[in-house]
C-alpha cells in the first residue's frame, strides 16, 4: 500500500507530466485560457489516462512480450502502434458511453474528447509504463495519479492565465511568450516537491 | 526550384516556425534539449519521420476517405516511428536511450499531424515533401538554439565536449545547473519567442483587452 500512495505523490508532484517531462504541452498551452475548459480538458484527459495504461499494460503483457502468445514470438517493437490503436479506440469508446449514459458531461467535454488522442500526455504515461516496467496495480495507480496530476497543472496553468489578461505585458512578449514564462516559473515551484519521499 | 518549392522550404524556418509561431510540437522541444547531441538526434529523427509521412500521405490523399483519414494518417506516421526507433536502437543505442520515451512520442508530436492535416491532404507528394523537410528544419532550428545555450551554460560543454573548465574539475566555469532543469527550457523558449517578435512584429499576437487607448490618443480634447 505504501508503495502506491509514494507512486501517487511521485506521479502527481515530484514527476508531474506537464511540468517536469512537458508532455501534452501543446494543448496544454492551446487551451489555457479559461478555467472552465481547462476543468473539462483536465477531467477528459485523467479519465482517458486512468484507463488507458492499465489496458496498455495487460496488452504488453499478454499479447506483446516475449513468449506471451506463442512460444519464441516477439512482438515487442508493435508496441507503438498498438498503444496508439488503444488509446484512439478507448477515445472513441468512452465518447460513445458518456453520449449515451452521461450527456451532461458529454457537452462538457465537447471538443476535447477527440484532441486527447493526439495527446502526447497520453502517449507518454503508457510508454512511461513499458520503461519503468509497473505491473498491473501499479500502472492502475500511475494512470489515475499522472493524469490528476496533469488536471492540476492545466487549472492551476488556466488561473493564473485568466489574471495575466489584465497586466501590461511587452509588446513581442503577449501571448505565448509570457506564457511560457509563466510556465516556467510554476515548474520551478513544482521542482520543490523534488525532495518529497514517502 | 520552383518558388513554391523554395517558400515550402525556407519559409518554415523563422517566417512560420513550427514551435515559435504555430505552437506545435512543443513538448519533445524541451524535454531533449538539455545537450546538443540528444537535440540533434531528435531533429533528424523528427525531420525524417515527417518528410516520409507528408509525402505518403500526400501520394495516397486522394483515395483516403474523409471520416477515417485521423486513422490512417496515424497508422502511416506510428509506423515510420517504429522504423526510426529500430534504426536509432541499432546506430545510436546510447543516445536513444537517453531520448527514452520521446521517440515514440513523435507520433503525437502535433507538427506531424498538424502538418499533414494542414499541408499534405491539399498538395502533391514532391512538394509535401519540401513541406516536411522545411517545418522539421523550422524545428531543428529552435531545438538547435535552446541545446545550445542549455548545454553551453548548464555544463560548460558542446556536443560532450567540454568548452569551458568547470570548476568542480579545477578550471574557471561555475555551472549554472538550473539550465539542466525543465524550467530552464520554459524560459528559454519563451525569451526566443520575444527576440523574433521583437523581429518581425507581425507575428504579434492581438491583445485581448486594450489597456493604453485612453492615453494614446488624446489629441481630441476632454475624455
Amino acid at each position: 500500500m505504501e508503495a502506491y500512495l509514494s507512486l501517487f505523490v511521485k506521479a502527481v508532484f515530484v514527476e508531474n507530466l506537464a511540468l517536469s517531462f512537458f508532455l501534452g504541452m501543446c494543448t496544454f498551452l492551446a487551451l489555457s485560457k479559461k478555467i472552465e475548459t481547462a476543468i473539462g480538458l483536465g477531467i477528459a484527459v485523467a479519465v482517458v489516462q486512468t484507463i488507458t495504461v492499465p489496458v496498455n499494460n495487460l496488452i504488453l503483457n499478454f499479447l506483446l512480450k516475449d513468449n506471451a502468445i506463442l512460444p519464441g514470438v516477439d512482438l515487442t517493437f508493435l508496441g507503438l502502434i498498438s498503444y496508439i490503436g488503444v488509446i484512439a479506440a478507448m477515445v472513441q469508446i468512452l465518447e460513445m458511453v458518456l453520449d449515451k449514459y452521461l450527456p451532461s458531461l458529454y457537452n462538457a467535454l465537447g471538443v476535447f474528447l477527440p484532441l486527447i488522442t493526439v495527446n502526447c500526455a497520453i502517449l507518454g504515461g503508457s510508454l512511461f509504463m513499458v520503461e519503468r516496467d509497473y505491473n498491473f496495480g501499479e500502472s492502475v495507480t500511475y494512470g489515475i495519479s499522472s493524469g490528476i496530476g496533469w488536471a492540476l497543472a492545466v487549472v492551476a496553468l488556466a488561473g493564473v492565465r485568466e489574471k495575466l489578461k489584465y497586466s501590461d505585458v511587452p509588446k513581442g512578449l503577449e501571448g505565448l511568450g509570457i506564457t511560457f514564462i509563466t510556465v516556467g516559473l510554476m515548474s520551478m515551484g513544482f521542482m520543490a516537491f523534488s525532495g518529497v519521499q514517502l | 526550384m520552383s518558388p513554391e518549392a523554395k517558400h515550402n522550404l525556407v519559409d518554415p524556418l523563422i517566417g512560420n516556425n513550427p514551435i515559435t509561431l504555430q505552437i506545435l510540437g512543443i513538448c519533445s522541444a524541451l524535454a531533449v534539449t538539455t545537450s546538443m547531441k540528444t537535440a540533434l538526434l531528435m531533429c533528424v529523427a523528427l525531420t525524417l519521420v515527417l518528410a516520409f509521412s507528408n509525402a505518403s500521405i500526400s501520394a495516397i490523399r486522394n483515395h483516403i476517405p474523409g471520416s477515417i483519414r485521423i486513422i490512417v494518417q496515424m497508422t502511416i506516421i506510428a509506423s515510420l516511428v517504429i522504423v526510426v526507433d529500430q534504426l536509432l536502437k541499432a546506430f545510436a543505442y546510447d543516445t536513444a536511450k537517453q531520448l527514452s520515451v520521446f521517440v515514440g512520442l513523435i507520433i503525437t508530436n502535433c507538427i506531424v499531424m498538424g502538418r499533414a492535416e494542414a499541408y499534405a491532404m491539399k498538395n502533391p507528394p514532391g512538394l509535401s515533401f519540401l513541406d516536411g523537410i522545411g517545418n522539421g528544419l523550422g524545428y531543428s532550428l529552435v531545438l538547435i538554439v535552446v541545446a545550445f545555450f542549455r548545454e553551453l551554460f548548464g555544463a560548460g560543454s558542446l556536443m560532450g565536449y567540454q568548452i569551458m573548465p568547470l570548476t568542480t574539475e579545477g578550471g574557471w566555469y561555475q555551472s549554472n545547473g538550473l539550465l539542466l532543469l525543465p524550467p530552464s527550457a520554459f524560459f528559454i523558449i519563451g525569451l526566443m519567442i520575444w527576440a523574433i517578435r521583437a523581429w518581425k512584429p507581425e507575428q504579434n499576437e492581438a491583445p485581448d483587452f486594450k489597456i493604453h487607448e485612453s492615453h494614446g490618443h488624446s489629441t481630441g480634447g476632454a475624455h
